[in-house]
């Protein structure tokens, strides 16, 4: 490792990295039977299944990098240690998964396409030049993600293009996701030193990508902002504790059974 | 037989639990064994990072080798680099895929992507769901014989 600094600013990446993928696992598992069709929840239960695999692979390297075992990374971790984007943590509509699930399908679809989009964007990024382990985990999870990008944009140009009252369902959708998806192209308060130490290109130029690549699909308004503040800086909602509550719930009551 | 052989047959005897037919060695997750006096070093490839199978197949793995006699000690690990391919599926791999009636990995051609029936042979196939019952395959339908069939995702590089 060639300096503390450089060690800093890789953990933060990847704590960026894993929080992202694995709070948004759970958002897609709580979908599980409520998704419109069976096809679809076995795609979606499939798709959230990679996504903690893949947020595996980074607590991995993190776990090598000293902070401790990835398990406990999940489910001891205060909620204020967390670095995902906020939209990520957001609940997929009103009601829990138990009691009277009214889940936002639209909202799921524009979050998840606009997510795996930006998030092959970073690893396309990450593949140029970073940290070498790094670049071997994000080959991995850039194969395995091709699937999933095919999979929301179908979902996302379908619903965009289908009756007026989905479009316009969609187009609301798009707006809330918006609010808060500038937090998902932030690095948070270390991010120039993040991409002075070349493990990533700079904010500004994955969020040009992002939008110009968006935009060759459906020319829409993509201005955002960071509505409930910056997660990769360690503020989040009460969702946040709320899921990480219930994920934990079983490791936390026997914490030394072996899983 | 060298212990290195000894090694490998008793790989040929684990099996993916959720594919049972076929041995983590056809699957191709074996990447390469090294014994170091009478330890057992084993490096393997995951399949898909989400796999549920993966710390089964390692647990099975290190059994498996801990039983040959002279072993004194084993040590299984999943590496980052390279990664796994259904290139890697051997050919008695393929075989033992279609048994089980998963259609073996077909390489891809642009967007298009024939799936032979695993039961009749038949390409007329559709594509149901990319996405099926685990991580590594898809669900098909054989519109010759009628038959909906799974097949091994194709990953590539």
């Amino acid at each position: 490792m060639e300096s503390i600094e450089y060690r800093n600013c890789l953990i933060e990446l990847l704590y960026q990295l894993a929080d992202d993928d694995f709070i948004l696992a759970y958002r897609g598992s709580e979908w599980l039977g409520l998704a419109p069709h069976i096809e679809e929840d076995v795609a979606f239960s499939s798709i959230s299944q990679d996504l903690m695999g893949h947020a595996t692979l980074y607590y991995s390297l993190l776990e090598e990098l000293g902070e401790g075992k990835a398990d406990s990374l999940t489910h001891n971790r205060r909620p204020e240690k967390f670095r995902n984007a906020i939209i990520l943590e957001l609940p997929n509509g009103t009601g829990t998964y138990l009691v009277n699930p009214d889940f936002d399908w639209g909202f799921t679809v524009v979050r998840n396409y606009f997510y795996t989009l930006a998030k092959k964007i970073r690893l396309d990024s990450i593949k140029k030049e970073s940290y070498e382990p790094l670049q071997h985990i994000v080959k991995k999870i850039s194969v395995e993600m091709t699937y999933h990008l095919m999979h929301w944009e179908t979902w996302f140009i379908q619903l965009m293009n289908s009756t007026p009252e989905a479009r316009s369902r969609m187009e609301t959708a798009i707006k809330l996701v918006l609010e808060d998806f500038e937090g998902v192209l932030s690095y948070g308060d270390l991010g120039d030193q993040i991409v002075t130490l070349s493990l990533i290109e700079s904010e500004a130029t994955l969020k040009q990508r992002f939008i110009a690549e968006l935009q060759k699909k459906e020319p829409i308004d993509l201005s955002m902002k960071m509505k409930n503040g910056d997660g990769r800086n360690g503020t989040h909602t009460k969702h946040l504790t709320t899921s990480l509550a219930i994920l934990s719930e079983v490791y936390q009551s026997i914490p030394a059974t072996e899983w | 037989m060298t212990l290195e052989e000894r090694v490998m047959a008793a790989l040929q005897t684990v099996k993916d639990p959720e594919i049972p037919s076929i041995s983590v060695v056809d699957l191709g997750i074996v990447y390469e064994v090294r014994t170091i006096g009478l330890h057992v070093e084993i490096d393997a490839m995951p399949t898909f990072s989400g796999c549920p199978a993966l710390d089964i197949m390692k647990r099975d793995m290190t059994l498996a080798v801990e039983d040959i006699q002279e072993v004194k000690s084993v040590t299984v690990t999943y590496i980052r680099n390279p990664i796994w391919t259904t290139d890697r599926v051997s050919e008695k791999g393929r075989l033992e895929l279609k048994e089980y009636g998963i259609a073996p990995p077909e390489a891809h051609d642009g967007n298009e992507w024939r799936v032979p029936c695993p039961y009749c042979g038949s390409v007329y196939t559709t594509l149901d769901n990319i996405f099926g019952p685990a991580a590594c395959r898809s669900i098909l339908y054989c519109k010759s014989c009628k038959n909906p069939f799974e097949a091994m995702k194709p990953v590539s590089i």
